[in-house]
């Protein structure tokens, strides 16, 4: 069995995961807390990716980022960076396609918090910086690790998104999900069970280790 | 001395408010905000320390100024010097007792403070529990040693034992004032309880609406009645039984003493369940006995 479409699934994943972390944080901290009118439109934006067919999101993306378009074009001359077809546009379509599933459990984490502990912080002299991770994200860490397994395991799911704007490269865009469905195209159904039941145990693992953390079986090890 | 000017439309219950106050408070005074629920009274406790904004207002504390709307002055909660205590604890679950202390210490502050206060609320032996391991009374003692820790110029109460029952309510009273005298900070403290009042400031605001309709000694504007020969007390009646011969027996809550009362038929009849009564008894002859001291 070819190891290489297991391993970029994961490579993905896991830069998709750890930027999405630090876009998130922010984003969620500001709908949490904001007043501002325009939030109901991010928020909705934010979660299209929910309802919306993963082959609609990467069609939009596959039009933005060619070499065609205002925004690839400029891509291009300035960084030198081709986002279609390879791993660093796979990455920023997976961070859009996964937003909701990070950003929500964080923003409801930061929701359920009382607001006279973060009062209390204010008064007590700290900065909102201060607040944010002294207070704030140890206080919700439940959410941050369901946010993050979300995403890590929505990632790994992913195929149509994968599958517009990355095409097929071997060791450059060709992930699980696109390999099962060669090898399935080429009725080698053994290759295609060998990279399912991998991708199957391994995200029943991790959703189980989420359950069993946030369902406090194992809270010596999450304090 | 502290001055403080504050004006601010408020969304009460019952439509808009406007809160319109003017509070000199010397140093080393502890003073209560006394009034009904919705009068406005934790509103200006959160102006004074900046979590709430006032669309007009004047603050001075020791010739600082903390706000001045017409000068566009107004110091953000963080860089005023408070130590608030909140109804609801406000304690930091992440934290043990002695963490939250020593999260509130300044920038190269000695931390003597945390151990000093510590001992003055006889938290030794709770300093590496989590809040969530805590009773209320407990968690009061934490939030009013952390509310300190700064050493603030002013100390803020908000209502912050009527969550504990009488015995542990009478107890965090000592605790208070133990700090409030070993520190001789300026206190203000919010209560609807006219015990409460007495027992601890020697200046009360009574506020009603948004606006304060009388100041001055607790004892002579919310007592000045009980202290002659009679004695005198306040309850709410909570049930009404009809008996024979025309006769009625009430029962009536004062504090958590239940008293019953006979009365006729006819005087029972203006009077129903949830009624707030006054209750004066003559012939009088009090007989003190100590059942517990102080700490």
């Amino acid at each position: 069995m070819d190891w290489q479409p297991l391993l970029l699934t994961f490579k993905l994943a896991l830069a998709t995961t750890l930027l999405l972390l630090v876009i998130s944080i922010p984003l969620a901290y500001w709908l949490a807390y904001t007043k501002a009118k325009v939030k109901p439109i991010l928020e909705t934006l934010i979660s299209m990716p929910i309802v919306l067919p993963p082959t609609v999101i990467g069609f939009y993306l596959l039009i933005a980022f060619s070499p065609e378009s205002a925004l690839g074009n400029w891509l291009n001359n300035t960084f030198g960076l081709q986002l279609i077809f390879s791993f660093q546009g796979l990455v920023i379509a997976s961070i859009i396609y996964s937003l909701p599933f990070m950003v929500h459990p964080i923003q409801a984490g930061f929701s359920s918090l009382s607001s006279t502990m973060i009062e209390a912080s204010y008064v007590l002299g700290k900065s909102k910086t201060t607040t944010l991770f002294k207070i704030l994200l140890p206080n919700i860490k439940p959410s941050l690790l369901t946010g993050i397994v979300l995403a890590f395991a929505h990632t790994i799911g992913e195929f149509g998104v994968v599958l517009m704007i990355g095409g097929n490269i071997p060791g450059n865009t060709k992930v699980a999900s696109i390999a099962i469905y060669d090898e399935v195209e080429a009725l080698n159904y053994s290759a295609a069970n060998s990279y399912s039941i991998i991708l199957f145990l391994i995200t029943f693992s991790i959703l189980l280790l989420v359950y069993l953390i946030n369902g406090k079986y194992l809270k010596r090890f999450w304090g | 001395m502290i001055q403080i000017t504050l004006q601010k439309s408020l969304d009460a219950v019952n439509g808009k408010m406007l809160l319109d106050i003017d509070i000199t408070i010397d140093q080393g005074n502890f003073i209560t905000l006394y009034g009904n629920s919705g009068a406005g009274k934790t509103s200006i406790l959160k102006m004074i320390s900046g979590l709430l904004e006032a669309d007009k207002g004047y603050i001075k504390v020791d010739h600082k100024i903390w706000l001045d709307t017409d000068k566009k002055i107004c110091l953000k909660p963080q860089q005023r010097k408070i130590g608030f205590m909140f109804q609801e604890y406000a304690l930091f679950p992440n934290m043990t007792v002695k963490e939250n202390l020593l999260f509130a210490l300044e920038k190269g502050q000695d931390n003597a403070i945390v151990h000093e206060l510590i001992q003055i609320t006889e938290l030794e032996q709770l300093q590496n529990s989590k809040p969530d391991k805590l009773s209320g009374g407990q968690k009061q003692r934490v939030a009013l040693a952390r509310a300190m820790v700064r050493k603030p110029e002013i100390l803020m109460l908000d209502e912050p034992l009527s969550a504990l029952d009488q015995d542990m309510r009478s107890k965090l009273q000592n605790y208070i004032l133990k700090i409030h005298q070993t520190y001789n900070i300026t206190t203000i403290l919010i209560s609807h309880e006219i015990g409460e009042v007495i027992k601890m400031s020697n200046h009360v605001f009574i506020i009603e609406k948004g606006k304060i309709i009388k100041q001055g000694k607790p004892i002579e504007l919310l007592a000045n009645n009980s202290l002659n020969e009679n004695i005198q007390f306040t309850g709410e009646i909570i049930r009404m039984e009809q008996k024979e011969d025309s006769k009625c027996m009430i029962t009536l809550l004062t504090g958590t003493n239940l008293i019953h009362m006979n009365m006729d038929q006819k005087e029972c009849s203006i009077l129903k369940i949830g009624t707030k009564v006054q209750i004066t008894s003559n012939s009088f002859e009090p007989v003190l006995k100590t059942i517990a001291t102080s700490l």
